[in-house]
């Protein structure tokens, strides 16, 4: 998987978190919370996704990592390769 | 022979979930969908615990809670439950202030609270803003000693008008006092903030029959009339662990406990103490109980109309705002919760709910007499005030009943029958709970913010992530 494929899964759990936000602009270096309507539960939703959909465990002291896109990509693909 | 209320249930679910209240509801449904086997238990004959409903002869629909919650309810219901239900949530714009210091009509929201701070109470514009950005910044675990009256009175020093403005309706709201650290002020007043106020058209009864609609539909075994009596657990390997629940006499297997009871019960009655650390049984007996509630239910003769004077009304005669007033038995403060025919559309029904808070310890104490003669006082005083703002109501109303302290530990269960769960220490001893006994984790109302139905939602789902967490693992080392 690439970092690229790694952003399209984290992006596909924001659409069903959040069907209001218009997803096409995110930049992927900005912070998510700065650029949408996401509060403290809408990020332990994504941790609660990646498990059932991936079974990937994201710990609470990891949980900064998931603050934009890119932190994601390099948080998540090393553990999506080792589940692979 | 009884009625066997668990008729047919598995000898193994992979969650036992205790109590049926909104946090219980939630993290049930969560966990079902994550794919795990839940049965959930309820003692009582409905469900929804705090957020439920009766009904009374003359066609009378009383609602317990549905008062009024924040704006992130829309989302939290959309995620959690479905965008269906979520759909029938409507805004509450008629609130109202009526006491000796100001009247006031507010939709209850930041931009309405900031014109009113400025225009009625003569508050600095920057200091208004200040407040309301200051507040929103606030996270549950910065460590701010200061309490909520020495926040309120550092932005706006002698004026206790304004600080019964912001105060009085988070009291009813979450049982919070001006001694309780600002951080829970400051969540809950910037949740209600945020958007206003908002109840679920349709009622309590539609709400929590379209949740337990969705829990079948997800697979959660769901019985009621069933009293969880003790939380089972064993010793292996130098480590206690949740093996089970004792439910109405019989045993039912579990790998996980999800209590949603109070913390006090879970962790001193449903456990018990011999599965815990001295330490952590000192800390949860050292937990203090939130205020409890008094209610008064006045229905409404069909066929009968009222006028329109608001949807929610803080009513006080007390010259100023005081925590200890507001919980003390002859305390002249009272919300007014008025239920129009839209709550249920097409009943063409009115019903009134009073609410006042109060303390268990005043209640618990009296005689049977004395109990029946505080009710019909709390009655009398509850239509002598109403009569001010609709006169001749009296006349119009065909059932009156009151409820005390007693009522909702009948009822719940409740320690000490608390209607707003704990105070801030509780959220501590319930995050710790899994980690002094693996297996049972608590949802239920604590730590004033973790309270509420938009808290006690959330709570729940945070609770579920952990369980399913654990069962993952759990099922992973026995693969």
């Amino acid at each position: 998987m690439t970092k690229e494929d790694c952003k399209k899964l984290v992006v596909d759990i924001i659409a069903d978190i959040a069907p209001d936000e218009d997803l096409s602009t995110i930049k992927p270096d900005v912070r998510l919370r700065d650029q949408l309507q996401l509060d403290s539960m809408d990020f332990l939703d994504i941790v609660m996704e990646l498990r059932k959909r991936h079974g990937i465990e994201v710990p609470e002291t990891d949980y900064p990592q998931l603050a934009s896109l890119d932190s994601c990509a390099d948080y998540l693909t090393p553990k999506f390769a080792t589940k692979g | 022979m009884a009625y066997d209320w668990l008729k047919g249930i598995k000898d193994h679910y992979d969650v036992v979930v205790i109590g049926s209240g909104l946090g219980g509801l939630t993290g049930a449904n969560a966990l079902a969908k994550c794919g795990h086997s839940v049965l959930l238990l309820e003692h009582h004959y409905q469900l929804g615990g705090l957020a439920t409903w009766f009904t009374r002869k003359g066609g009378h629909i009383f609602d317990i809670s549905l008062h009024g919650f924040p704006f992130g309810m829309v989302k939290s219901i959309r995620k959690y439950w479905s965008q269906d239900i979520a759909d029938s949530i409507v805004q509450l714009k008629g609130v109202r202030f009526i006491n000796p210091q100001f009247q006031v009509d507010t939709t209850f929201d930041r931009e309405d609270f900031t014109r009113l701070l400025i225009e009625r109470f003569g508050i600095a514009p920057a200091t208004v803003e200040r407040f309301f950005t200051d507040l929103r910044a606030m996270n549950f675990y910065d460590n701010n000693t200061e309490t909520t009256g020495e926040m309120i009175a550092r932005y706006f020093p002698g004026r206790d008008d304004v600080m019964r403005f912001l105060m009085e309706p988070i009291a009813y709201a979450n049982g919070s006092t001006l001694d309780d650290p600002a951080i829970t002020f400051g969540i809950v007043f910037s949740n209600f903030m945020s958007k206003g106020v908002y109840t679920f058209r349709g009622g309590s009864d539609v709400l929590i029959k379209r949740m337990a609609d969705e829990l079948k539909k997800n697979g959660v075994e769901l019985r009621k009339h069933v009293a969880v009596e003790k939380v089972l657990t064993e010793e292996t390997g130098g480590q206690r662990r949740v093996t089970g629940v004792v439910a109405n006499g019989r045993t039912i297997c579990c790998e996980a406990v999800l209590s949603n009871a109070n913390i006090k019960n879970t962790v001193l009655q449903l456990a018990g103490e011999e599965n815990f650390t001295p330490d952590f049984i000192a800390q949860a007996k050292a937990v203090r109980i939130n205020s409890s509630s008094c209610q008064v239910y006045l229905g409404i003769r069909k066929g009968e109309t009222l006028p329109h004077i608001g949807d929610l009304v803080f009513t006080s005669d007390a010259p100023r705002f005081s925590s200890e007033e507001l919980v003390g038995l002859h305390t002249r403060s009272r919300t007014f919760s008025l239920y129009y025919p839209d709550t249920r559309p097409g009943s063409e029904r009115y019903t009134i709910v009073v609410s006042l808070n109060a303390t268990y310890a005043d209640w618990k104490t009296m005689s049977e007499e004395q109990y029946q003669t505080e009710k019909a006082r709390l009655i009398e005083e509850s239509l002598a005030s109403l009569e001010r703002f609709i006169p001749g109501v009296r006349g119009k109303i065909d059932w009156m009943e009151a409820a005390t302290p007693r009522t909702i530990e009948y009822y719940t269960r409740h320690w000490n029958g608390t209607s707003f769960g704990t105070k801030f220490e509780g959220l501590k001893v319930s995050m710790d709970l899994p980690s002094q006994l693996p297996g049972l984790h608590h949802a239920g109302s604590v730590g004033i913010i973790m309270s509420g139905w938009l808290g006690t939602i959330n709570y729940g789902i945070i609770v579920a992530n952990q369980i399913d967490k654990f069962l993952l693992q759990k099922k992973r080392t026995a693969a």
